[in-house]
């Protein structure tokens, strides 16, 4: 059977050709964005990180064909060995490695070429997880269960956070989104969307007053529907001291567990003149750089803002500032949609998997491109602080490309081989 | 788990509104608001004014007048100039900490982010020393401009000076195209001709990178304007004859000197006594100098070819005669006794029995009782109402000479000068509260009259054009293969027939030849001049000298207003002085030794203390 089966019939090409066009697109954008008029460089310059880039575009595409080359099952069966050897690689690089730019996280190969097994850290969890997902009874949950999976969910974060990778740790809340679509309750996304709710609240009041107004519209609010509510006025009672504990330590939080600069990535948010040359430099230029590109943009290889280093970390954690700037809104459109068409396609490549393993993979990587776009393109204009990671297949780094490459195709491949699997879920 | 599948568009939805959410917000800053494109503009554009040379002037022989030098100004982006060495800077460009921060503060507080003069008007040394060190001075930049330079100190009332543009002005619509710190013309020419010689703005747009440093022009230079410098003025002066005619006016003598050409009207001259150096009005010290001069109590500021005002004294009687033969009252073989009945005559002479020798001798009888029959014609028996008649017409006669009027010179401040009429001596001594003994003095010049120096100039030309004038005026062309302006073409003709000018002409050169100006004879050089003095009686002290002249008589080249303040009567300066300048305009010399004798005198001002 297996001799017959033709892969290439079975392979996913709309996903391939949404992954080839941001890849170029994200390459030329590199281009723009280390573009110097002075001193023009040809795009396939090797100095430049266009260049660079395309050599990490064309190893990419190895990794993809041997993707493609291994057994399908090996995935499944070699989750767990995927994911110790990660979680050995990221110690290692924590103890050993040192320090670039403050943070323990990258292993030097060469000079100019570095890897960051971060980056890796999030595909091999998602096979573990999914893996894990496939292997219990999904009707018969108990907390046991639901802890070892927390367990390897949140291990791989917390040696992140001790490299001092804050931003790259924070991308494993989006595994969130996949345990949910298995069964996870809704109540904890609620949660957490209220957790976000009140802590930009926090921002933006002072907590005593917050809390004072949530404490007037609770007993307002009981003390209208007293007669209708009164069965349930401990859980009410407990919810209100659940919104007040959150805002205290929502407060607290800010102010005391994290760093400064952590503090002002937040606080930034809501007002731009909080470290004006720091942090609200970066948000501000950002979005001065994308604001100016109007409707059409300033054309490829115009933007002044690009161009002329206003906007720090153009080709890496901004690069979406040169999209805004050179293609205008009309830019931006187009890559919002090919995100949302990318996210779209995944979740339908995962709803036809036979397998547990092979949906909840899916969904882990939906959640983590999501969540990826979702910080990245929010700093840029301001909507979510600044966390230094990646816009997937356009920042220029070879880690993340490389990674988000794997990431993808390992479900494209799980994808091909799907009508072999029998299914177990 | 089919209950689960519903999911999938839970996270669908989750996707699509974040999507959604980036695209509304992206709209918003990208589309609505402006904001963040001037943001842009200003972080990477630099705008750059090119000052465009500001036009030239020359003389009528084509010498140069008024110049432009190179300065250079050291300008601040405030922004961009915050991580420098203060200290070191200070030291670089001569001046104390707290005046740094003095004047950094007020170039904040005029713009964060625009560059702005810092110190103005350094000296080439200066410049050197700064320009080399500036590399590492981030923000700091020098920007060169032109100021107006003198290879001469002569004219300066004329030629006026530029300044910076005031706060004031800036606010005014007139003034719309000017910006901050610019220049514009203050007095003088610079004032008048502001929109020929200013030129026309250039304007560079390079772009600056995060850093301030240059990357080039905007759009390869498309949105650039060049600058388009200002036109050349040539004017109608001859410097040579300036620089005599002010060496004449030297050593503290107040007083004016107008020359006339008066077949077209140029001023050949345009003396105002005490005068200064043109150059004392550019460069650093502009401000010091101009309170000097402010404060001087000669007010060497004030332009008296235009401003100051005299009662034309004895010279009026030329204009007397001319308007009594108009209208019919005198010939010029009208004679009239010198009966001294209610003015005195300051001459003894012989019986004027004709206009000749009334002119020849300035016989103040003569020339009020030739008023008297001009102004009372007995065509009303009221003898108030005949005198109101006589004035009115005699004042629209007058007028026609370009007195009680402007004569549209092509320099600001000119005055009007007055001459009576009707209603105003109505408005002093009510109506049928004046008659003819009231106004007696102005026959002879005096009383409620005044001219400016400019006036009895152009009144000169017009005697010698034998009955019109040119209005006077001082640029001959603008621009390159410029015409006079057309307003200066323009024959203005007096309301007296040109064939009583003759009589009047004759007499004026009897003045000359035997009578009150024998000072002003160019006999030597086989010259005729034509002339009247005058003496504007001044009652703060002597005597001003005035003295109105032409030459030659036939076909005139020349026609000259001198007055000098404090000096007594016509005969004593102002008609040595005039001569001096006709025979040094005519002959470009002044010869023999006793002319010389003559010349250092009046240079050296010895008739103060001579008496008449």
């Amino acid at each position: 059977m297996r001799t017959t089966y033709k892969i290439a019939n079975n392979i996913d090409w709309v996903t391939i050709g949404l992954y080839a066009l941001m890849v170029t697109l994200g390459w030329m954008n590199i281009y723009a964005a280390v573009y110097n008029p002075e001193n023009v460089t040809s795009i396939f310059d090797f100095t430049l990180n266009s260049g660079k880039q395309l050599a990490w575009i064309g190893t990419s595409v190895i990794i993809i064909i041997m993707l493609f080359a291994i057994d399908y099952k090996a995935y499944d069966s070699l989750a767990y060995g995927i994911y110790w050897f990660v979680i050995l690689i990221l110690l290692g690089t924590l103890l050993l490695a040192s320090p670039i730019k403050g943070s323990r996280s990258w292993l030097v190969i060469t000079e100019s070429v570095r890897l960051q097994p971060a980056e890796f850290a999030k595909f091999a969890t998602a096979l573990a997880v999914s893996r894990f997902m496939s292997s219990i009874n999904l009707r018969q949950q108990n907390w046991k269960d639901q802890a070892k999976l927390a367990g390897l969910a949140l291990l791989p974060p917390m040696i992140i956070i001790l490299q001092n990778e804050t931003g790259s740790a924070l991308v494993f809340a989006a595994f969130t989104l996949a345990f949910f679509r298995e069964g996870m309750s809704p109540l904890i996304l609620i949660i957490g969307a209220v957790a976000v709710f009140v802590f930009v609240l926090t921002l933006l009041i002072p907590q005593w007053y917050l809390a004072g107004i949530v404490t007037v519209l609770m007993g307002a609010y009981l003390w209208l529907n007293f007669h209708r509510i009164k069965r349930y006025l401990p859980t009410y009672i407990s919810i209100w001291a659940a919104v007040l504990v959150m805002v205290f330590s929502v407060t607290y939080f800010i102010d005391n567990v994290l760093q400064e600069h952590q503090q002002n990535r937040i606080k930034v948010l809501v007002d731009p003149e909080v470290d004006p040359l720091g942090v609200g430099w970066n948000v501000t230029q950002s979005k001065i750089a994308i604001g100016s590109g109007g409707f059409f943009g300033k054309g490829f290889l115009e933007g002044t803002q690009t161009k002329f280093d206003f906007v720090p970390e153009q080709s890496t954690d901004f690069i979406f500032c040169t999209v805004g700037e050179e293609h205008g809104w009309l830019g931006s459109l187009i890559i919002v949609a090919l995100f949302m068409a990318l996210l779209i396609r995944i979740i339908y490549v995962a709803e036809r998997q036979r397998s547990v393993f092979g949906r909840t993979y899916g969904y882990c990587v939906a959640s983590i491109i999501f969540f990826h776009f979702l910080v990245n393109v929010g700093m840029t204009i301001g909507l979510a602080p600044v966390v230094g990671i990646p816009l997937p297949f356009f920042s220029y780094g070879g880690s993340s490309l490389w990674s988000f490459t794997i990431l993808l195709f390992i479900l494209l491949a799980i994808d091909a081989h799907r009508k072999l699997d029998l299914g177990r879920g | 788990m089919k209950y689960l599948e519903g999911r999938k568009y839970v996270i669908q939805a989750i996707f699509i509104a974040i999507g959604a959410v980036y695209l509304i917000k992206l709209f918003y800053i990208q589309v609505l608001d402006d904001s963040y494109k001037t943001a842009a503009e200003s972080n990477a554009m630099r705008r750059v004014v090119q000052y465009p040379f500001r036009g030239l002037v020359y003389d009528r022989n084509g010498k140069l007048l008024v110049e432009n030098t190179p300065v250079y100004d050291l300008m601040v982006v405030p922004k961009e100039a915050k991580a420098i060495d203060t200290l070191k800077f200070c030291q670089l460009v001569g001046i104390s900490l707290p005046e740094y921060r003095e004047k950094i503060t007020a170039a904040k507080k005029y713009s964060y982010v625009k560059p702005s003069p810092f110190l103005q008007r350094l000296t080439n040394e200066e410049f050197a020393s700064i320009q080399d060190n500036l590399v590492d001075f981030p923000g700091f930049y020098i920007n060169a401009r032109t100021v107006r330079g003198y290879q001469h100190s002569s004219l300066a009332h004329a030629l006026g000076y530029i300044g910076e543009i005031s706060p004031r002005q800036l606010e005014d619509t007139t003034y719309h195209g000017y910006r901050q710190g610019d220049y514009l013309g203050i007095s003088g020419l610079e004032r008048q001709y502001e929109q020929f010689l200013m030129g026309k703005r250039g304007v560079k747009y390079t772009m600056v990178n995060v850093r301030g440093i240059e990357k080039g022009s905007f759009k390869n230079g498309e949105y650039d304007t060049l600058s388009v410098a200002g036109q050349n003025l040539v004017t109608t002066i001859d410097l040579e004859l300036q620089r005599y005619a002010e060496l004449l006016m030297s050593g503290g003598k107040v007083g004016s000197i107008v020359a006339i050409e008066p077949k077209t009207g140029e001023i050949l001259s345009l003396v105002s006594a005490p005068y200064f150096d043109p150059s004392l009005l550019t460069g650093k010290e502009l401000g010091n100098n101009y309170m000097k001069l402010l404060r001087d109590p000669t007010k060497p500021l004030f332009n008296r070819p235009l401003m100051a005002t005299y009662p034309p004294g004895s010279i009026f009687k030329l204009a007397q005669a001319l308007i009594a033969m108009q209208e019919g009252v005198l010939t010029p073989e009208t004679g009239y006794p010198c009966n001294w009945s209610l003015v005195k005559c300051s001459h003894r002479h012989p019986y004027p029995g004709n206009l000749n020798i009334a002119i020849e001798n300035s016989c103040n009888p003569y020339f009020y009782q030739v008023f008297r029959s001009v102004v009372a014609r007995g065509r009303s028996r009221n003898v108030y109402e005949d005198v109101r008649l006589g004035l009115d017409e005699w004042n629209k006669h007058i007028k026609s000479f370009g007195f009680a009027s402007s004569l549209d010179i092509d320099l600001p401040g000119e005055k009007k000068g007055m001459m009576p009429n009707a209603r105003f001596y109505d408005r002093i001594y009510k109506r049928d509260g004046w008659k003819f003994p009231t106004i007696y003095s102005v026959s002879i010049g005096q009383g409620e009259t005044g001219v400016t120096p400019l006036q009895m100039a152009n009144f000169a030309a017009t005697i010698a054009n034998r009955g019109y004038y040119y209005k006077p005026h001082i640029v001959r062309s603008v621009g390159e293969n410029g015409k006079p302006l057309p307003e200066y073409s323009v024959k203005n003709y007096t309301s007296v027939n040109p064939r009583y000018f003759p009589p009047v002409i004759d007499g004026m050169q009897l003045v000359v030849e035997k009578g009150t100006g024998r000072n002003a004879s160019l006999k030597h050089i086989g010259v005729v001049v034509c002339g009247k003095t005058g003496t504007v009686q001044n009652p703060h002290g002597k005597d001003h000298s005035v003295f109105i002249a032409f030459a030659p008589k036939e076909d005139p080249k020349i026609a000259i207003a001198v007055y000098v303040e404090n000096a007594g009567g016509g005969a004593i300066a102002a008609a040595p002085m005039a001569s001096l300048m006709i025979e040094k305009y005519l002959t470009d010399t002044v010869k023999t030794k006793y002319r010389k004798r003559w010349e250092f005198d009046m240079i050296n001002g010895s008739f103060y203390k001579w008496t008449d």
